[in-house]
């Protein structure tokens, strides 16, 4: 057990470490997004709630299955949809529609 | 560990490096999409590897799954129409209740553990920690992330509120969750003291947002991320799951470096902001009062505006919470677009603050169509104020306040964006009132500054016209 809980450390600050590196990098512009991103990968949780579901047998058990499902999928769904709804709104700018005159008439 | 733990294992790794890519290509707008696609793919990677793992090695009944799923539905179902409708404005507040719901999930999943053990002989420490730890985060995010969304959004009011013996009550409330916390640990499972860990919590959460002042409560939001964060990675000692444990370390990585960033750009340290609400700092916003010589302004018209600007060749605009507060993203654009037709050349200066939560302003921009080649960041900008003729400041104080240059008042030492660098500036405001720092600002006293005092949704729409009339004149 202790060698289970020494691996998972390890694993756990390597990937803080990873993920300070990572964000770091994640120009202001694109914070917003990025924390909605990271809003949504922590929606992970629904793979926690998939284990308490398969080890539920009494009714508290099932309570909490059941908020664990409500709230991880809310947590997931939502959080990727509206970082996606964000982040395809930052258009390129020979993507910009609506054509307008003399756009580089200077 | 048999083979067919160390594949899951591995899928799980998998799944993560997925994260990490997917995160990582958030570092350009080209490419943020797409990497939000990866992360999302690495999910479903993690979520059906899960359930084949777990249909195979512990299976559980069919009440667990059908209450899973029909939970699941409801969720899905909550999540995708509120992300689907919110305004772009409303992002934080949304970001918050998903925070909410992730330390939630979290806490459910360790506390259902714990009770799926409780008919056992004691828990083992290296699992037993973990669950108390996840039910004590998670429970705090579940609360302060709620009340800091009902703030954000006006339901709760954005003051600060206290009330005689709040401190006393929060502190009281901090013991008793660790203390039961600590007694959980030891002797056969009690789901009583787990429960008190959780109560506890829940009024611990609510203390320590409700004092944080409204204009605080976005670092508060970031903060609550990285605590998400920790209590998901948490959940993953517990049930001993990889992917939770990857997944929730880098939020809580995420949330740490945004909350510190978004400090340094307030000019304010988290624990002053935090602490701020046990009663000292927060009211400066009330005390600073306009003091100064109002006779050195001078004011303009929408006209004076416009000529000024259509003469110009190149215009920095300097959106700020005035403009986010009144949603005038739309009509910001116009006004650019009517300039760039005119042959302007045209760039946002935007300061990481801008808006509600870092960031929060390139989206808003984002939605009015505005190319993202035309948001600087703070570096570029200040590159380009030199060459600028026109500093056109939209609902922004703070962040362009030349004092900050100075050593002595409350916004020393803040990065802000050189505005007083262009030939002449022209700010769209609605009164001469401080602004979150609490102090006046010299750049709207300077000579070479207009001041056009108008609500900005109103006052650009204005200009617009204005331009518009004096172009095909």
């Amino acid at each position: 057990m202790i060698e289970t809980l020494y691996s998972n450390l390890a694993i756990f600050i390597l990937s803080l470490l990873v993920g300070v590196e990572v964000i770091s990098k994640i120009p202001s512009t694109l914070h917003t997004p990025m924390m909605s991103g990271a809003n949504a990968i922590h929606g992970v949780v629904v793979a926690g709630a998939i284990v308490t579901a398969s080890l539920a047998n009494s009714p508290t058990g099932y309570v909490l299955t059941f908020l664990a499902g409500v709230f991880a999928a809310a947590n997931v769904f939502g959080g990727y949809v509206v970082t996606d709804r964000m982040l395809q709104m930052f258009t390129r700018p020979t993507a910009t529609t609506k054509p307008t005159p003399s756009k580089d008439a200077s | 560990m048999s083979i067919f733990e160390f594949v899951v294992g591995v899928i799980y790794l998998a799944s993560a490096a997925l994260f990490v890519v997917g995160l990582h290509m958030m570092r350009a707008p080209s490419t943020a999409r797409r990497g939000n696609l990866i992360s999302a793919g690495g999910m479903i990677v993690a979520v059906l590897t899960t359930i084949v793992f777990v249909l195979i090695s512990t299976g559980g009944n069919w009440i667990g799954w059908s209450v899973l799923v029909v939970g699941a539905a409801v969720g899905a179902a909550f999540g995708i129409v509120q992300a689907r409708r919110v305004k772009m404005t409303a992002i934080p507040q949304l970001v918050s209740i998903f925070n909410a719901v992730g330390g939630g999930a979290a806490a459910a999943v360790a506390f259902a553990d714990f009770v799926a053990h409780s008919p056992r002989t004691p828990v083992e420490l290296t699992v037993s920690i973990p669950i108390v730890l996840d039910v004590l985060i998670g429970s705090v995010t579940f609360a302060g992330s709620v009340i800091a969304a009902g703030k954000l959004q006006g339901i709760i009011p954005g003051k600060p509120l206290t009330f005689p013996g709040a401190r006393a009550l929060n502190v009281l409330a901090a013991v008793v969750a660790v203390g039961a916390g600590v007694l959980a640990l030891f002797g056969p499972p009690n789901l009583l003291l787990l429960l008190v860990v959780l109560v506890a919590s829940l009024v611990f959460g609510v203390l320590m947002v409700l004092p944080i002042g409204g204009a605080d409560a976005p670092v508060i939001v970031s903060l609550l991320n990285a605590f998400t964060g920790l209590a998901v990675a948490m959940a993953g000692f517990a049930i001993n799951n990889q992917a939770l444990i990857i997944a929730g370390a880098l939020v809580g990585a995420a949330g740490t470096i945004l909350t510190l960033q978004m400090a340094k750009a307030m000019n304010r340290s988290v624990g002053a902001i935090v602490l701020g609400g046990f009663g000292t700092g927060d009211t400066q916003t009330a005390a600073g009062s306009d003091t100064e010589d109002l006779t050195n302004i001078r004011e303009l018209t929408a006209d004076d505006v416009a000529i000024q600007l259509a003469y110009a060749q190149h215009v920095l605009i300097v959106p700020g919470y005035g403009l986010a507060a009144a949603q005038a993203q739309h009509e910001v654009a116009e006004l650019a677009k009517l300039l760039i037709a005119h042959g302007v050349d045209v760039k946002y200066a935007i300061h990481p603050v801008a808006g509600r939560m870092p960031g929060h302003m390139n989206v808003l921009l984002a939605e009015a169509n505005v190319p993202y080649d035309q948001m600087l960041q703070i570096d570029e900008a200040n590159a380009a104020f030199d060459n600028c003729d026109v500093a056109l400041v939209v609902g922004a104080n703070d962040v362009c306040n030349p004092d900050a240059r100075k050593p002595g008042n409350a916004v020393s030492g803040m990065p802000i964006l050189n505005a007083d660098h262009a030939k002449s500036v022209v700010v769209i405001k609605r009164s001469m009132r401080p602004g979150y720092a609490g102090i006046s600002n010299p750049l709207f006293t300077d000579p070479k500054t207009g001041m056009f005092f108008a609500d900005a949704k109103q006052g650009l729409a204005d200009i617009t016209t204005a331009v518009k009339e004096y172009v095909t004149a």
